[in-house]
């Protein structure tokens, strides 16, 4: 198998999706806003105690991000799958895995990337101190490429599905808990003075099943999907 | 050379194609034609690999394509009834990257050369893929015929939407792939002028 072809496969995947996004910023927008407005109204609905904001904070702002994934994911094979590009990509002749993974880092570019750089500034309203910031930043950007991936699973299961987005928050949320768990845990023990490394080594392990298992069962679905 | 080896198709409850065998040397045409839901696109797809067949094999130069896929999907186009273009993109990214992925390295200089050659003009190939018509939808999707150096040409019904010019322009394609010993496979509604020595007919009952 030629590597410089997959490696370019690759480049010009995600290089097509970035340049989808550039195009249609509306997606993209939505994404990110949902984030901040979710991030921004919660301590104003709570209230200005500054012990309950540092409590809740790594919860409420890991949900927002997940919530936010899961509001992009519609959008990661729908379009290729209505115009046919989703049929070309299964006539390239490289892994479909591969090119699953140029989706994928696309879709955590546009919509995981975002996130995590909003993040700090979003964990100021709730009051985090410095060190549980970057803790929370360090946890998205380990927790959120798997939510990609992980979602894109779901994506590819309910590909041409009427109701499509309903049934893969069903099928996904269920395995973005120990995402959510290990993610907003880490923030958590960082803040009460505990360490984060045992939750961000979990994440990253996760991340790294996710990248080995994930582009395989989506190509697979998305070979079922296209029977 | 394809060789179809005692192919069947079967669609939900429906069986569209039983013990099909069929061969397409190098230089030939095939014209797959039938009615609506003779199993004409689904036939392509399977030729494709995009659909398993049931039974029976399909062999690229007397090698299982399923033992060979790289190999022969770097030989295959395949251009469906959908034209597989992004709207948001203009008709010379649409053509560049289809092309760039499937592994063929094409300027942008020649996908201009392409979209001239199938008659759309330099002022539109700068415009969004959305506001064009049909006919240049398909014109667009056609000239990545005209970039690509594949011997293998599987088309589902090409000449849908063009215009008299641009079925012209097609034909005059196919016969040019035709004599540099390519190979075509159409299914189409419409006469293909290939020359009688090069046009094979198949017609699915359904």
């Amino acid at each position: 198998m030629n590597q410089f072809g997959m490696f370019a496969a690759l480049r010009d995947i995600i290089r097509r999706d970035l340049l989808l996004a550039l195009r249609r910023r509306s997606d993209v927008l939505t994404t990110v806003l949902f984030f901040i407005l979710v991030g921004s109204l919660f301590p104003l609905g709570v209230g200005p105690e500054p012990a309950v904001l540092r409590t809740i904070a790594p919860g409420v702002l890991w949900v927002a991000a997940l919530l936010s994934c899961l509001l992009s994911l519609g959008r990661l094979f729908t379009a290729d799958y209505a115009d046919g590009v989703l049929e070309q990509m299964l006539l390239i002749p490289q892994p479909l895995s591969l090119l699953v993974i140029g989706k994928v880092m696309a879709h955590w570019l546009i919509s995981g990337l975002p996130v995590v750089l909003l993040s700090p500034l979003l964990g100021l309203q709730f009051g985090l101190t410095g060190e549980a910031l970057g803790v929370l930043t360090l946890s998205l950007l380990l927790g959120t490429p798997t939510l990609s991936f992980i979602g894109a699973i779901g994506a590819a299961l309910t590909l041409g599905v009427r109701g499509s987005s309903v049934l893969i928050a069903l099928l996904v949320l269920p395995l973005f808990i120990p995402v959510l768990i290990f993610g907003a845990g880490a923030v958590s023990s960082s803040a009460s003075g505990i360490g984060a490394g045992a939750h961000l080594s979990l994440l990253g392990a996760g991340l790294l099943l996710a990248f080995a298992l994930a582009p395989w069962a989506t190509a697979t679905s998305l070979r079922i999907a296209l029977e | 050379m394809l060789k179809a080896d005692n192919v069947s198709c079967v669609r939900g409850e429906r069986r569209l194609i039983t013990a099909l065998s069929f061969t397409v040397e190098r230089g030939r045409l095939l014209a797959v034609t039938g009615a609506n839901g003779s199993g004409k696109t689904s036939l392509l797809r399977m030729l494709c690999g995009l659909l398993p067949a049931e039974q029976g094999r399909i062999l690229w130069d007397g090698e299982d394509v399923r033992a060979c896929r790289e190999r022969y999907l770097a030989s295959l186009i395949y251009i469906g009834h959908l034209n597989s273009l992004k709207e948001d993109l203009t008709p010379v990214e649409n053509v560049t990257i289809s092309a760039r992925l499937a592994g063929e390295a094409v300027s942008e200089e020649k996908t201009c050369e392409a979209l001239e050659e199938v008659g759309l003009s330099r002022a539109i190939h700068r415009l969004p893929t959305r506001v064009l018509s049909q006919g240049q939808k398909r014109r667009v999707s056609l000239a990545r015929l005209w970039v690509s150096q594949r011997l293998l040409w599987i088309l589902d019904e090409p000449f849908a939407a063009l215009d008299a010019a641009s079925t012209g322009l097609l034909m005059q394609q196919l016969r040019a792939h035709l004599s540099h010993g390519g190979i075509v496979i159409a299914a189409t509604h419409q006469e293909i002028d290939a020359g009688a020595d090069r046009l094979d007919q198949l017609r699915l009952a359904g």
